[in-house]
């Protein structure tokens, strides 16, 4: 066990577990941030996407003691009111099915909007290939997206 | 009213809750007929008959209980839809609440695309009923005629005087009014919110991380469990050596029971690596089958002597003898796991006096029932509450996830959160079934189909075939027939149980007898269900008109055989009471055939969430034609080859076709919608690939095929 402190959400937060435990966990069962969710623990399905100094990363795989200083967001500190871009789009457009993938979607998404605001429907499917959706709502995932692009 | 079930003080204290004011009615799901009851303290106090809620409190907020789970179907968003549209509700004062698992509800589970039709009238009586007494309630306090008054935006008024107040204003007083034997439903021409788009109603809950589901459920005091299972089907338990795990720092216990070795510890993670130092070893206790050893086995059962007779009309052998021509096909498909985004788990905390189960399931009362008899404790003290489902596909009308959490907390005597990793998910079975199907038609010398054969071999299935189900009905001499083999490899029901495969493989077939016939695809159907119009044969479950209506919308819409530069397919299918449509535009590139578009015409009836619906038809075209071209699951050793989304392909987004999808507006009322899209998806795509190839794909998954790998 070793004693983290870490950057979460512009708040800080002192943790003590093994050296190895992926973020995804930490955030889980020691902080009671449940918001970021376990799909598959081997970063193929994206339902577990957290930004890490504002870069798309999943952290089911991400050691806790790799993160250091950096600053870590989740889908609970994505913006105050759950009123991101992203976010407002994706009830606009009417996305959710199960729902469980959306944290991942949307974390994936706001990345890709912050660096390339203006993407286009090839950088769209390109940067959101990682992240799954058994429900299979990836066309109104792609529509949110672009619907938020308009208005950044 | 009759006496159901006496009200358990945890029922009474819910109620009171709601009763503190307002207009509680309470509405029996048992019977369409059966009339709401006003719930009040007083007749709380006694036996209650009711078995959901519908309460307008004073401050005008309308809360409706949603009995069924709910798992991305939306019919936490529907259900409220229908009340409010017969109550006249102003829609942003309307909530839905999901209800715990209660025996007064009939029907609590998720399956089969049935939740909807079941419930329309009763939710539909249930606001209109609340709606009459609001009325009345306001009439008499504006001493006029209740036939002079009327409602909108949740507001009772009276033109003649001015006169309005609103649902909460008016609660209390309707409250003691008498609930009427019947009321009068709404004309659908009426409607203002059924049939409209309305957003899923826990979008902001989803989109801001809320904890919400099965997972995120956290109790202090629970410990953390994640079982191993052997990990080949047909095998038990030899040894286990637990000592290195028991060592791992977190760990609280191992514990072996039945065919499991549980680790239990303080944390997921914890658990995960200790799991991984637990040494078992397995020994055979039954069959070990492998996927080549199955398909050897079912061209053996294609060509058993003792097939289970589904349906015989006329004189087959006959037929097949006079026949000018005979065409004979075999379509496959493999084994696939459901592949829900949250992996199983379940909350169980057993203790001396009740059990509390907490989690994501499609069947909470068969759970309680079968913790019951597994611990031995009546179902009375068992209680079930319902988070949102991260998915189920089917996957979680069973129920093993929650035996095997109240076993481990019964042993424990401590709150248990049981845990399966997506390894787990995927190598755990319950799988939907492996299948071959052999199809073989007679057409006479015109080109018209006298004789029609099937015979399914399906693992552990039953029944693979739809018997009743066109083309049933249409042909004279028709015979079907199954085979089933009984494997240790464990099946379940897979979002459209049966026709998610057989629906591929039959509308396959139907093209290639159409072609043998020297006849168009959409004609051929269209002249099969005018024969069984004019000369039906047996047993036909389908309409008639309702499936010759959206085969010939779909052939409008598509522009059916109009098209330069695609290539198009047809398929249609009857599924869970909904008929649907659909053609498959391919294009090639590079060599390789590409799905550019669906397009989709359903008809489930009154459709009550526009926006809902077209989710439901989007994401089941995207499933069907995923599945059918990258799902499978197969076998060496009794074990799964394939463990986790790293070799389990599923579709992503640069992969989807577009989908245009429509709706036939008949006013029938509504029927399923979260099954029936997706079986016509496969046809519909293999069909136009036959199109623009030439090749007949007839074995899932497409991508193994030789098209999509030239050598």
């Amino acid at each position: 066990m070793a004693a983290f402190t870490l950057q979460i959400n512009g708040k800080e937060y002192k943790t003590d577990v093994a050296a190895d435990t992926p973020l995804l966990w930490v955030l889980r069962d020691h902080l009671g941030l449940v918001g970021t969710k376990y799909g598959c623990g081997i970063a193929q399905c994206g339902a577990c996407t957290v930004h890490i100094d504002g870069n798309p990363v999943r952290s089911c795989t991400l050691p806790v003691s790799a993160i250091k200083s950096a600053k870590v967001t989740t889908i609970e500190g994505l913006s105050k009111n759950g009123d991101h871009p992203v976010q407002l789009a994706w009830d606009e457009v009417d996305v959710p099915q199960c729902g469980y993938c959306q944290a991942g979607q949307i974390m994936t998404a706001a990345a890709l909007l912050k660096r390339n605001p203006k993407p286009t429907q090839q950088q769209i499917e390109d940067a959101m290939h990682g992240n799954l959706c058994r429900c299979g709502a990836y066309h109104r995932i792609r529509e949110a997206i672009q619907s938020a692009s308009k208005k950044l | 009213m009759s006496t159901l079930n006496k009200t358990s003080r945890r029922d009474f204290i819910k109620i009171t809750s709601l009763t503190s004011g307002g207009l509680v009615l309470g509405f029996s799901w048992f019977g369409t007929e059966a009339a709401p009851v006003i719930l009040n303290k007083a007749s709380l106090a006694g036996d209650v008959n009711f078995n959901s809620y519908l309460s307008i409190a004073t401050d005008g907020t309308i809360t409706v209980f949603s009995p069924n789970p709910e798992l991305g179907q939306n019919v936490m968003t529907s259900f409220p839809m229908i009340v409010a549209e017969e109550l006249d509700a102003d829609w942003s004062k309307v909530k839905a609440v999901q209800a715990p698992l209660d025996k007064k509800f009939d029907r609590q589970l998720t399956g089969g695309s049935g939740a909807i039709p079941h419930s329309w009238k009763r939710l539909r009586t249930a606001g209109a009923t609340a709606r009459y007494l609001l009325i009345a309630a306001a009439a008499k306090k504006w001493n006029v005629d209740p036939g002079e008054c009327t409602t909108a935006n949740s507001f009772v008024l009276h033109s003649k005087t001015g006169n309005k107040l609103s649902y909460g204003e008016l609660a209390e007083e309707a409250s003691k009014i008498t609930v009427p034997a019947d009321v009068p439903l709404k004309n659908r021409k009426d409607f203002k919110i059924i049939g409209s788009s309305v957003k899923n109603v826990e979008n902001k809950n989803i989109a801001t991380g809320k904890g919400m589901f099965g997972l995120d459920f956290y109790r202090e005091g629970m410990v953390y469990a994640m079982i191993q299972r052997p990990t080949a089907f047909g095998t038990k338990i030899k040894s286990v050596d637990d000592a290195a795990a028991k060592a791992m720092p977190g760990i609280i216990d191992v514990i072996t029971f039945k065919n499991n070795v549980a680790v239990v510890g303080k944390s997921t993670w914890e658990v995960m690596k200790a799991r991984k130092v637990l040494k078992v070893e397995y020994e055979k206790d039954g069959n070990i089958e492998s996927t080549a050893g199955h398909n050897q086995l079912f061209i053996s059962m294609l060509n058993s002597d003792k097939p289970t007779e589904r349906r015989k009309d006329g004189d087959v052998e006959t037929a097949f003898k006079s026949a000018a021509k005979v065409i004979t096909s075999e379509y496959q498909c493999p084994f696939l796991p459901h592949s829900p985004m949250e992996p199983m788990n379940f909350f169980a905390d057993v203790r001396a006096d009740e059990v509390e189960l907490i989690g994501a399931t499609q069947t909470p009362g068969s759970a309680r029932t079968a913790v019951s008899k597994l611990l031995n404790i009546p179902e009375e003290k068992i209680s079930v509450t319902i988070t949102r489902l991260g998915g189920g596909f089917g996957r979680r009308l069973k129920f093993d996830f929650v035996t095997e959490a109240a076993e481990l907390s019964s042993i424990l005597k401590k709150p248990v959160k049981l845990i399966w990793s997506k390894e787990d998910d995927m190598t755990g079975g319950s799988y939907r079934p492996a299948v071959r199907y052999r199809f073989e038609a007679a057409l006479d010398a015109s080109g018209n189909l006298i004789g029609y054969k099937l015979r399914g071999a399906g693992i552990n299935v039953g029944n693979s075939t739809r018997e009743n189900n066109f083309p049933s009905g249409a042909v004279d001499n028709l015979l079907i027939e199954t085979v089933d083999h009984q494997s240790p490899i464990t099946t379940g029901a897979w979002r459209a149980p049966v026709t998610n495969f057989l629906a591929f493989a039959e509308q396959s077939f139907i093209d290639e007898v159409a072609m043998a016939a020297g006849k168009d695809p959409v004609q051929f159907r269209l002249d099969l269900l005018q024969k069984a119009r004019t000369t039906p044969v047996g047993a036909i479950n389908y309409n008639i008109d309702r499936m010759e209506t959206v085969i010939k919308t779909a052939a409008e819409k598509s522009g059916w055989g109009t098209k330069k530069g695609v290539s198009q397919g047809f398929s249609v299918y009857f599924s869970h009471q909904s008929y649907v449509a659909q053609v498959g535009e391919v294009v090639m590139k590079d060599g390789k055939p590409v799905l550019k578009k669906v397009y989709a015409v359903s008809d489930c009836g009154e459709v009550i969430n526009k926006s809902g619906a077209l989710q439901q038809v989007m994401g089941a075209i995207v499933d069907g034609y995923g599945h059918a071209m990258y799902g499978k699951l197969s076998f060496k050793d009794g074990a799964p080859e394939q463990t986790n989304f790293h070799n389990y392909r599923m579709i992503r987004m640069k992969e989807i076709p577009e989908v245009e999808a429509y709706f036939i507006d008949n006013g029938i009322d509504p029927t399923g919608l979260g099954e029936p899209a997706l079986p016509p998806t496969g046809g519909a795509v293999a069909n136009a690939i036959f199109k623009a190839t030439g090749i007949r794909l007839k074995q899932q998954p497409f991508i193994d095929e030789k098209l999509f790998n030239p050598a």
